[in-house]
């Protein structure tokens, strides 16, 4: 807490000349959402370590339109997402990375139609490819051996095939990747999605995210890993729920990868 | 009347195609009731998937138990088939296995029939104990009550009963053959039904002719009995799985489609040199319906998803809402559609064409708001489905409807969709706060 980070913006950049390599879509729960900032915060070290030339939108940022169009809201997404291609297409934005798989399968999928054609990566595939590239790198980190499960995101999993850019890099921290009852394409849902996580759920006899982690907790790992912020905040309050927050945390891979390079 | 057989064989093969060609027109019509056309695209890609998924049953065996013996009955259908063609030109021109001339050939096909119809009712009995005595919990829904429950049972009855005539039938043939009666030329090799040879001991031939020609007529009707059956039952899946996974989306699940409709309205709006003023466009037609309410407002690829499910009810039990006790069964939602589809197919065959209103519709008649409202949009219903149904886009499409024509949203999404109209965001954060995290 305090210190400040600096974050070039694309209106800087944009002033200065200057053109990033990629942009950061940081999203509405990175921006606002006090457990997400913690993710953001983590990513932005990663990309400073790796020397990646990046900006953010800042306050040009705006929602891109997710909860809106799986509300039925069409028209509130695409106005959303027309006011954001304006912005980004203004700026001659080619990549982006974004720690949110719901503005990532949006901007990746539902942008093309509407003008926005860009290159858009999960920040798991992103970390990974800086691996690759070396320019990060691992030194065990105190992670070496602790039981790790992951929880597929649906809109990074089944939504667009991305299985294995967060379970490589939970392999590269030398720790036990532990696999859930149902994972990869037949992963459960924490809840959230489908804008459920800004309402309350329909009737039923147990919440989503409760279902969710009680597969997690049977794999008995030490930590949960999410690759969404939204899949956190559901983790984490059933976590709350089973009284289990000083065993089992819930942290996202980004948190996991900036800790083991002790950034 | 030497002939008189062929002529009842001719007149049942007749009646029998040229009423399910009937039924096809009939279910050609209803699906054509939908939007959009067929998509026409990546014509090579399509076949693709057709060939895995459907004829291929890759995903199937998904779940390894129902999936492989699942894929024997399949298998079993699919090649007894051939006997069939056999069975019909004999049927027309009162030959005897016509196709014996083709020797060992034949000896080795007629044997693998036999090991398969075996391998059926094997796998059928499996499938009945599933449904009727181990009670697996997806076949128990309340959306399976009644028909959809009776109907399951009667398609492994039928099963069950076809294998057996064939059997039967070539048993009886075989013993005739040993008896060396006319007409019954040595042919085949009877590996399984040879178990049943003992039953005729002692018969006439006369009495093992009759027996031989019961389950001949019996078989090859009840195959016609059954080809009709089709249209009035989920195991319309047998013929409808192939276009139905041709047809299916080829973008990753999560891309959801963009609706032009929409589109128009908002390049207009955000169009800086469009009057404000101006008078609208005579010659424009007004804008379409947002969403769906009622099946005409479905897709023609969402009407062939309705007839093509055939109720194995895998998405229901991935479905996350489900597992959790609420209302929502994507099952129920494919049901729902085709039996609201077939409801208004109905009406136009009353009304001569003619779609006329009855009061009722898919939203509220069959499908709740409680349903809808329930979904996570997570996918696990589409990619659980063996032929590639896709519920969810009927759930949006409805939740569309719902939204833009009728403002029915829950409230707690009004706020959001409020905030993110106001200020960018779903939570009544200031646009302008969004670097703040910086500083923190």
């Amino acid at each position: 807490m305090g210190e400040s980070i600096k974050v070039a913006t694309m209106a800087q950049m944009f002033a200065e000349g200057k053109t990033p390599e990629v942009l950061f879509w940081v999203g509405c729960a990175g921006s606002f959402d006090d457990r997400a900032k913690k993710i953001t915060k983590a990513f932005v070290k990663i990309l400073q370590k790796a020397k990646v030339n990046f900006a953010v939108l800042g306050t040009e940022e705006s929602c891109s339109g997710d909860p809106a169009k799986r509300s039925g809201n069409e028209f509130l997404f695409q106005m959303q997402a027309v006011t954001n291609i304006e912005v980004m297409n203004a700026y001659g934005i080619k990549n982006i990375v974004t720690t949110c798989p719901h503005c990532f399968n949006t901007l990746k999928n539902e942008y093309p139609g509407l003008g926005g054609d860009y290159q858009v990566v999960h920040h798991t595939q992103f970390i990974n490819s800086l691996l690759k590239e070396g320019r990060i790198s691992l030194e065990g980190g105190g992670y070496k051996g602790k039981r790790i499960t992951y929880h597929d995101a649906c809109y990074l999993g089944r939504a667009n095939g991305v299985y294995e850019a967060p379970r490589q890099l939970i392999e590269k921290l030398d720790a036990e990747l532990v696999e859930m009852k149902s994972c990869k394409t037949r992963g459960l849902c924490c809840g959230a999605g489908g804008a459920q996580m800004f309402k309350e759920p329909e009737k039923g006899n147990k919440d989503v995210n409760i279902e969710r982690t009680e597969e997690a907790l049977a794999a008995k790992p030490e930590i949960i890993a999410a690759a969404c912020p939204f899949c956190n905040t559901m983790m984490t309050d059933g976590i709350k729920n089973k009284e289990k927050e000083a065993v089992v945390k819930v942290m996202d891979i980004a948190e996991l990868i900036a800790k083991a390079g002790d950034l | 009347m030497p002939y008189l057989p062929n002529i009842v064989f001719f007149l049942a093969l007749t009646f029998g195609i040229g009423y399910f060609i009937k039924n096809v027109r009939k279910l050609l019509r209803n699906i054509k009731l939908g939007k959009r056309d067929f998509p026409k695209d990546n014509p090579s890609q399509r076949l693709k998937n057709m060939l895995m998924v459907a004829l291929g049953q890759s995903k199937m065996t998904v779940r390894p138990v129902a999936g492989i013996l699942h894929i024997i009955v399949y298998l079993g259908f699919i090649i007894i088939n051939i006997e069939v063609l056999e069975i019909i030109i004999d049927g027309l021109f009162g030959t005897h296995r016509v196709f014996s001339f083709l020797g060992s050939a034949y000896n080795f096909l007629i044997a693998s029939f036999e090991v398969l119809a075996f391998l059926v009712i094997v796998a059928v009995v499996i499938f009945w104990i599933r449904r009727n005595i181990i009670k697996l919990r997806r076949f128990l829904s309340p959306e399976m009550k009644g028909w959809p429950k009776r109907d399951a049972d009667v398609i492994l009855y039928i099963e069950v009963v076809l294998m057996l005539l064939f059997l039967t039938m070539n048993a009886a043939d075989n013993q005739l053959q040993l008896l060396e009666v006319e007409h019954y030329t040595k042919a085949g090799l009877f590996p399984v039904s040879s178990f049943l040879l003992p039953l005729f001991e002692g018969l006439s031939a006369e009495s093992v002719i009759i027996v031989e020609r019961l389950a001949w007529w019996l078989h090859i009707i009840g195959i016609l009995c059954f080809l009709n059956y089709l249209y009035f039952s989920k195991h319309l899946h047998i013929l409808l799985a192939f276009p139905n996974t041709y047809y299916a989306s080829l973008k990753p699940k999560g891309a959801f489609k963009n609706l032009e409709s929409v589109t128009q309205e908002v390049r207009l709006m955000m169009d800086p040199s469009a009057n404000p003023y101006a008078a609208a466009d005579e010659n424009m037609a007004p804008p379409e319906k947002f969403g769906a309410s009622d099946v005409m407002d479905l897709s023609k690829v969402q009407l062939l998803n309705a007839y093509s499910c055939t109720e194995c009810g895998r998405c229901t039990s991935e479905c996350p809402a489900n597992i959790t006790g609420k209302k929502l069964s994507p099952r129920k939602i494919m049901m729902d559609t085709r039996d609201r589809l077939e409801e208004v197919g109905k009406s136009l065959d009353v009304n001569k064409g003619v779609i006329q209103d009855d009061g009722k519709q898919l939203l509220g008649d069959y499908i709740s708001e409680e349903e809808l409202w329930a979904c996570t949009s997570c996918n696990a219903c589409v990619e659980a489905c063996p032929i590639s149904i896709d519920p969810l886009g009927i759930i949006m499409s409805m939740r569309q409807y719902l939204v833009m024509e009728k403002s029915q949203a829950p409230t707690e999404l009004n706020v959001m969709m409020g905030n993110i109209e106001n200020n960018g965001a779903p939570w009544p954060y200031n646009q302008m706060d969004r670097l703040n995290w910086t500083e923190e």
